[in-house]
């Protein structure tokens, strides 16, 4: 009799139904969904950063009893970065809370692909900030998606500027080499035509070295740079790759004044385990780089002095923590502005993506909300779901970051033809028409 | 002149690293030998080993021990550690699934996989610490025949030596001690062993405990390398050719199989990959390795499988 | 009592031959045909209990299909012939990088012949077809070595096709049609002018695929082909001796598996992922299914079923269920309790029914036979 198991299939299935439809708690929350990843391989960068958004959250709530009185909720879910965990933590926080998941940010350029289509049905922004896909930018076709503060072409283009600076000029690019050492996933290939475009413009040879995941092992690719001997090397690694990489430059005597990493591959836990040989060591920022501002001071008052801290004092303002406080803090900004129009109560998600493209925070704001020194001030529209795309180098010097640049702004006529071509083939693949931004106000 | 130089240096570098490699491999043939169980749970056992010796080596530096004791007390943390693991292993997985097919045993090990790196990183934490047990610089060998001389890490000499001596070791333990002849009785025919009085139970918590040590050993290579972090455990992944080439049951040839990987993957990587797209050397081991079973189907070194009907 | 046969007299050979001779399995089977066809449409359609949201056909029963049929083609490999395989992964890519080159049109210029293969795009149920037919190809390209090559080896072996297609998919850009960063976009799911849009109509779409795979399955290994396939699996060399020959066995094994695993892989890229990367068909997939068919039942249809429901579904309890007890505990300590439960529960299973839960199911029936007086 075959239906034995299959009853118990069922009922495992309704009974994680009931888990599912729990009743929601009070009707007066804002109810956001964090996908993060404190296990596996990529535990390490994720961990901090998913403590970054919780305690900006415990702060809004803590300090000012939620967004305008609105109380934000909230609820993790681990998705180990695999993408078909994180689209089941999707579907699991979507609908939860009163009006559903405000927006949601996935961590992992792979979710974000994805997520892309469905959180476009499900009327759910997605924050991508500083990583997803770069075409995602024209909000005329990716309506819910908001790929905030820089996409990787605007971060391709920043490290280019930065490495003519130090050349002494763009025309010093002209024949000089330079490698990309990547992750060899989306998330590493995304800069990829953006620096093929660059290298055609200022005349310098390109060459693409893959890193087979998680990325562990180098040496082939660390032997092959030390015959090139490219001039510069940029790093688009994540997790174990970037202090790998790190090392094996090192064991091949490759400068590490030469290596720009990309902004995630610039934080503590990518430098730390090389020790010494990291010194010198350079990356992009995203904006925002290690260190304590006033909303740090805020965060120690009310969330870790009370106990409620999810990491230990001493990792508050390192890297991953402060960018994810940053996201926290937009997403929250968001909501606010979307609050302006819909009411102080909570919204959905499709409200919040209002608020998003209408975002736009002033440098005086961002004094006020004690970001002042990590961000610049943004502006999301229609056209622009990126909203600015400044960026710095920094350098480890053994012990910290320091910020060795000025502030670059990426080249937006170059990119935007680029951005334009990719986002049409997106919409025709999916015979999706695109919205006219004129017509929007 | 150049283009020898750069070939030297690309098959020494793959040759070394393929003897880090077949530091994971070993404790695979170990306990195949021993038990028929082909352990998947060894990268997991190389990740408890390392964290367990780099905590107890924060733990104890950071309390006022001296560098050499901390490390002494810190290996014996991680001995211990495994000996506790290969115990419960043995007590509750392997001990009650005697006699089962292959198959069997070989999903079973991934079940001890999650629960190692369950409990590894939940004990110890999930970041990622740095060791530094043995230098990472290079040499540069040979400068005045080579332009920029040949590279050799210096890891990797460590490494390699670590492997020769823990090789020969484990031959002088399988031929001449007591405990090593049983071993081999056991591997040969359990029920025979079992029925001369070798208590079999004992014999593969040794070997399991074997095994253990032998991830600690990578673990101290590895986890300098990289530092202690879950991705280690992906070792696993990259012994596998290794093993196979090689042969399951054979000691020398977990060696033997190292060197042809390493050498084959990375002369592979630097001069067929660019003209293909790069990343290559991940499946290259794996066809170079099916194109060694298609001739041996045991492995280079591995015993005659003999069919009866 | 219920289930005794008893009484049920089989007065014709076709009687004799029917998939499920007792009839209390007949109307198990029904029922359950029937909960799965009308039931939850029914209930998803007017959001009744427990179907208030998507959640439980998104993420759960879509997956579970899908997962289930590539589990039905992993286990006529593995359970049926004997042949041990960790590529079932790469075999679900090429199901589905294959789909979705056929779908969006295949152009292969041939230069040196000055001609070039183009073939328009196809409708999306023939490319999901072709799509398998494709994968069994490979698979009997990479079903050859099995001649030589046995057991673990073999399954070592299988891991070569795992990381090359991992590779291929990611670094050939002809396959992704040159998308910048390596990940397609499923196309628009048009069956004979239905469009299939809504979880609901994911849902049976896959059922109704799932279904007819799973009655070809069973028929198939009731037959000459499937009792050759087992006479391998018990032992090559014996069946070789009675005249069954091992080229024919094992690569027709690879070629059904393979076909069904790519279209599993086909469904699972276009009907529940909808944009992909080769990492969704990782080695972790490969080594998934190979659970599902071990805790499930080796040389099992319905334990596929229910190591898929099993494999699938535990994690997810074990995940959701700490929350909902309101056990104060973090992220990364369910996570990690996850893993353990999981892994424990995977070794308990193993010990205590290293056949799964198909022989669990058998000796259920014969208890139920028994009843009121099992022993």
């Amino acid at each position: 009799m075959p239906s034995i198991a299959c009853n118990a299939l069922i009922l495992a299935t309704v009974a994680s139904g009931v888990v599912v439809s729990a009743p929601a708690a009070a009707q007066n929350e804002q109810f956001i969904p964090i996908l993060s990843y404190r296990t596996g391989p990529y535990a390490v960068n994720g961990a901090p950063y998913a403590n970054g958004v919780v305690d900006y959250y415990n702060l809004i709530n803590e300090r000012d009893g939620g967004i305008n009185g609105v109380k934000i909720l909230v609820e993790e879910c681990e998705t180990g970065y695999a993408t078909d965990k994180g689209v089941e933590c999707y579907e699991r926080l979507k609908s939860k809370g009163p009006t559903g998941a405000a927006f949601i940010n996935p961590l992992s350029t792979g979710i974000t692909f994805a997520l892309t289509e469905k959180t476009a049905t499900d009327k759910i922004p997605i924050i991508t900030m500083g990583y997803g896909r770069a075409d995602s930018k024209n909000g005329a076709v990716f309506p819910y998606n908001f790929p905030l503060l820089g996409t990787y072409w605007s971060a391709a283009d920043i490290a280019i500027q930065h490495v003519a600076k130090e050349l002494g000029g763009f025309d010093k690019l002209k024949g000089k080499k330079i490698s990309l050492l990547y992750h060899d996933s989306p998330y590493g290939k995304e800069p990829i035509p953006m620096l093929q475009v660059l290298a055609q413009k200022y005349g310098f040879e390109f060459t693409p070295i893959p890193v087979t995941h998680p990325g562990v092992e180098q040496k082939s690719q660390w032997l092959a740079i030390r015959q090139n001997r490219p001039d510069y090397v940029l790093v688009w690694g994540w997790g174990v790759m970037n202090s790998t990489a790190v090392k094996e430059a090192a064991a091949v005597a490759y400068p590490r004044e030469k290596m720009i990493g990309v902004w995630w591959s610039g934080a503590e836990p990518d430098v730390t385990p090389a020790g010494d040989q990291a010194i010198g060591y350079k990356s992009l920022m995203l904006q925002h780089g290690a260190g304590k501002f006033p909303v740090h001071a805020d965060i120690e008052k009310y969330v870790y002095a009370k106990g409620k801290g999810s990491t230990d004092s001493g990792k508050v303002g390192e890297v991953l923590y402060n960018r994810g406080v940053v996201n926290a803090m937009l997403g929250v900004e968001a909501i606010r502005k979307a609050q302006e129009k819909f009411g102080q109560k909570p919204l959905t998600g499709e409200q919040v993506r209002w608020g998003l493209e209408n975002l736009n925070l002033s440098e005086a704001r961002i004094k006020e909300l004690g970001f002042d020194g990590m961000l610049k001030p943004i502006k999301i529209s229609c056209s622009d779901h990126e909203g600015t795309r400044d960026g710095r180098v920094q350098q480890w010097d053994g012990k910290s970051w320091k910020i060795i640049s000025d502030w670059y702004t990426a080249d937006e006529p170059l990119i935007d033809p680029l951005v334009r071509d990719v986002s049409a083939k997106y919409a025709a693949d999916k015979k999706a028409q695109p919205r006219e931004c004129s017509k929007e106000s | 002149m150049i283009a020898l130089g750069q070939f030297l240096e690309v098959l020494i570098g793959g040759l070394m690293s393929g003897v880090l490699y077949s530091l994971v491999a070993l404790g695979f043939v170990l306990i195949f030998k021993a038990s028929g169980v082909f352990n998947f749970a060894q990268g997991a056992m190389v990740l408890l080993a390392g964290l367990a010796l780099v905590r107890a080596l924060d733990l104890l530096v950071a309390n006022g021990f001296p560098l050499w004791a901390a490390i002494v007390l810190g290996i014996a943390f991680a001995a211990a550690i495994m000996a506790t693991t290969a115990w419960l292993i043995e007590r509750f997985v392997i001990g009650p699934l005697v006699n089962q097919d292959g198959l069997t045993l070989f999903m079973s090990t991934i079940g001890v996989t999650f629960v190692i790196e369950g409990a590894a990183e939940m004990i110890f934490g999930s970041d990622v610490y740095p060791l530094r047990l043995f230098p990472t610089d290079a040499w540069f060998v040979l400068e005045d025949v080579f332009p920029g001389g040949i590279l050799v890490n210096k890891l990797d000499v460590w490494g390699a030596l670590i492997a020769g001596i823990l090789v020969a070791g484990l031959a002088i333990f399988f031929q001449r001690t007591k405990t090593g002849r049983a071993l081999r009785a056991v591997a040969d025919d359990h029920l025979a062993a079992h029925s001369v009085g070798i208590p079999i139970g004992w014999i593969w918590f040794v070997v399991w405990l074997a095994a253990g040590l032998v991830a600690l050993v990578a673990a101290t290579v590895w986890g300098t390398k990289l530092g202690v972090q879950f991705s280690i455990t992906f070792l696993a992944l990259k012994a596998l050719p290794v093993l196979i080439i090689g042969g399951l049951t054979s000691i020398p040839g977990a060696i033997a199989g190292g060197l042809i990987v390493g050498a084959g993957e990375k002369i592979a990587e630097v001069y067929l990959g660019p003209s293909i797209g790069g990343g290559i050397e991940y499946w290259f081991a794996y066809v170079l390795a099916l194109a060694v079973l298609l001739v041996r189907p045991q492995g280079l070194f591995g015993e005659r499988i003999i069919e009866r009907v | 009592m219920l289930y005794r046969e008893a009484g049920q007299f089989k007065t014709t050979y076709v009687e004799d031959m029917a998939i499920f001779p007792i009839r209390q399995d007949r109307i198990a089977l029904a029922v359950l045909l029937g909960i799965a066809f009308i039931g939850v449409p029914l209930l998803a359609t007017f959001h009744i209990w427990p179907f208030g949201s998507d959640y439980l056909l998104w993420a759960i029963l879509l997956p579970f299909l899908i997962l289930a049929l590539a589990a039905i083609g992993t286990n006529i490999l593995v359970g049926y012939c004997g042949q041990i395989s960790l590529g079932s992964g790469a075999f679900m890519a090429i199901g589905a990088y294959s789909a979705y080159k056929l779908v969006t049109g295949v152009h292969i210029p041939l230069a040196w012949l000055g001609c070039a293969i183009s073939i328009p795009p196809l409708s999306v149920l023939a490319s999901i077809l072709l799509g398998g037919l494709i994968a069994a190809g490979v698979g009997i390209l990479f079903g050859i070595p099995s001649l030589r090559i046995k057991g673990l080896y073999l399954a070592v072996a299988t891991l070569a096709a795992q990381f090359f297609f991992d590779w291929a998919f990611l670094r050939i850009p002809w396959f992704t049609n040159y998308a910048p960063s390596g990940s397609v976009n499923a196309p628009e799911l048009n069956f004979f002018g239905l469009i299939v849009q809504s979880p609901i109509e994911r849902y049976l779409l896959c059922l109704l695929l799932v279904t007819l795979m799973a009655l070809l399955a069973k028929n198939l290994v009731r037959g000459n082909l499937g009792r050759q396939w087992m006479a391998i699996r018990d032992m090559d060399i014996a069946a070789e001796l009675i005249g069954i020959r091992p080229l024919y066995a094992k690569l027709t094994a690879f070629a059904v598996s393979s076909f069904i695993i790519g279209v599993a892989g086909a469904l699972w890229a276009f009907v529940y992922l909808g944009s992909w990367e080769p990492l969704a068909f990782s080695i972790d997939r490969s080594l998934q299914l190979l659970f599902m068919v071990i805790i499930g039942g080796l040389g099992s249809i319905m334990g596929s079923f229910v190591g898929a429901a099993f494999i699938l579904i535990v994690p997810i309890m074990l995940n959701l269920i700490p929350a909902e007890l309101g056990v104060p505990l973090s992220t990364e300590t369910i996570a990690h309790f996850e893993f353990i439960i999981f892994g424990s529960l995977i070794c308990y299973l193993l010990i205590k029914e290293p056949h799964g839960f198909a022989r669990l199911i058998s000796i259920g029936k014969e208890k139920l036979r028994l009843w009121p007086f099992p022993y």
